[in-house]
């Protein structure tokens, strides 16, 4: 009865694609929840479901569509937030309703699509295709190179902007980079837990592994162990108990954090 | 070790800067030269750390010019020559995950540059640099469980991990106990003297920084004062000088 689930293809894309997000979303969950920036996460998936709506209209692939649109709409977010001329999270809330009104408006347009749509939103890993899996593993290996080239930087920007850029590093670079990176981990998560829920896998095992209260290196790697007991345990459990898998993972994730918040405080 | 203290560090010349419509700071002109202690003295809102903040290149100047070093801070690149401890309170997230080690480290990676991993000798500069400052022992502590007092040290040990001629500090007292704050200048005077620092400290403690700076400067939206503790503390006659302003600007070199 167990080994059954490896009998379906499907699944084993699932879990493949799975375990690709799991990994590379608390890498970038850990400078966005630091520098306050997990709304980030949202208004970059909301931004994402404009990308797919223009996807699923025009006949392309939805993941790379809703991948170039995050990530022109980050540049946008991150110039409009620098600029100064609207505060950060005004900025935020005109790209999330923004996206979300393109969105509707451009799936109204193309009839039809609306139950295409809801795998989108809710995520559904019966639908993710081979090319999905290969679309998310390369570039994932590019947020993990670039992770790997700039991560000294990221981390001190992080931790004190002002003293960073005083000790001569690029900081507005690197907030670029960081935010580009963000675009592209949001776009490539969508088929797994859809855009509703794309923040909660960025943020929720970094604000777990953060009550920790460890060095900067180990609160990555105990958010990378939640993250992958959580997208692992959330594929089986919603397989076998014919749940929502983007539901149950982040449902697993919330109650690890309660476990380790209520653990700390007794 | 002779220093000479003729060699100019910091030239500011006629800067100005402004938030929008409001002028915070005019018309100062003022040298730093190697081996220096200056205290940075004004009033609350009179643009002492937006002073700071012009010479570290985090804020655009208005008007005049700035040379760090010989250079236009504009072309300037050698940012690893200057240590810059800031403002504790508003720089610094009491719950970043974050080993003391870890800090001084992030400081020492950024002095490699881009796409430059640290090695041996970069690890032990930073066990020095902590060394230095008393905080080896706890280096694998989260900086925020350290008492203010010792986070502090630890911001002057990252500045340090740099190997700077120049430290820039921004009431780095601020929130810490009085043991410590003796224990802080003594650290302060010693690199001065010992690793001929150049160090520019801003404060509003008027009373100590007069006992501890070479060279007083008063900021109040501009210089009013740039002179030697002894005869600011004369000329001002009170430690509450900032009623009316004074304009003595004297010539700052020693011999």
């Amino acid at each position: 009865m167990f080994l059954d689930i490896f009998q379906y293809s499907f699944i084993i894309r699932g879990l493949e694609a799975g375990i690709i997000v799991a990994i590379i979303a608390p890498l970038i969950g850990i400078f966005l929840v630091l520098r306050r920036y997990s709304l980030i996460a949202d208004t970059l998936s909301h931004v994402s479901l404009a990308g797919i709506a223009i996807g699923l209209l025009f006949g392309l692939n939805p993941v790379l569509t809703a991948l170039m649109v995050a990530v022109l709409a980050s540049l946008g977010i991150e110039r409009l937030r620098t600029s100064k001329t609207v505060y950060g999270e005004s900025a935020l809330a005109l790209f999330l309703s923004g996206s979300l009104a393109l969105a509707i408006v451009l799936l109204s347009l193309g009839h039809g699509l609306n139950a295409n749509l809801f795998n989108y939103l809710f995520g559904s890993i019966v639908t993710v295709t081979m090319t999905d899996v290969y679309t998310i593993a390369i570039l994932a290996i590019v947020v993990i190179i670039i992770l790997a080239l700039f991560y000294k930087e990221l981390v001190y920007v992080t931790f004190d902007e002002d003293a960073a850029k005083v000790s001569g590093i690029p900081t507005k670079l690197i907030n670029t980079i960081l935010i580009i990176l963000a675009a592209i981990t949001v776009s490539l998560s969508i088929p797994i837990v859809g855009v509703l829920l794309i923040a909660a896998l960025i943020v929720v095992p970094v604000v777990a592994a953060l009550q920790l209260k460890k060095s900067f290196i180990k609160t990555i790697l105990y958010a990378e162990i939640i993250s992958l007991f959580s997208v692992v345990s959330g594929i089986f459990a919603s397989f076998y108990l014919n749940l929502s898998t983007g539901g149950t993972i982040v449902l697993i994730m919330l109650a690890i954090f309660i476990l380790i918040f209520t653990a700390k405080r007794l | 070790m002779q220093v000479d203290h003729t060699k100019n560090i910091i030239e500011v010349k006629d800067i100005c800067f402004s938030y929008g419509d409001e002028e915070v700071l005019k018309d100062i002109s003022f040298d730093v030269h190697k081996g220096d202690y200056l205290g940075v003295v004004g009033p609350n809102g009179a643009g002492k750390t937006t002073l700071l903040k012009l010479i570290l290149g985090l804020l655009p100047l208005c008007c005049g010019y700035i040379r760090l070093f010989g250079q236009d801070i504009k072309q300037f690149k050698n940012w690893s020559k200057i240590g810059y401890v800031p403002q504790k309170a508003t720089n610094f997230d009491a719950n970043f995950p974050a080993t003391v080690r870890e800090v001084v480290a992030m400081a020492r990676s950024a002095k490699k540059g881009l796409f430059h991993n640290k090695n041996q000798e970069d690890d032990k500069i930073i066990e020095e640099s902590l060394k230095q400052v008393d905080m080896w022992d706890s280096r694998n502590r989260l900086i925020g469980d350290l008492s203010g007092g010792q986070q502090q040290r630890v911001f002057i040990a990252r500045a340090l991990a740099l190997q700077p001629e120049i430290i820039f500090l921004d009431e780095p007292t601020t929130g810490v106990d009085k043991r410590s704050q003796d224990d802080f200048y003594a650290l302060l005077k010693k690199f001065n003297q010992e690793l001929d620092l150049t160090l520019v400290l801003v404060s509003h403690d008027i009373e100590r920084i007069t006992k501890e700076a070479m060279h007083i400067a008063c900021v109040d939206h501009t210089l009013t004062c740039h002179t030697s503790p002894e005869e600011f503390l004369k000329e001002s006659g009170s430690l509450n000088m900032f009623g009316q302003k004074i304009k003595i600007i004297a010539p700052h070199h020693h011999n």
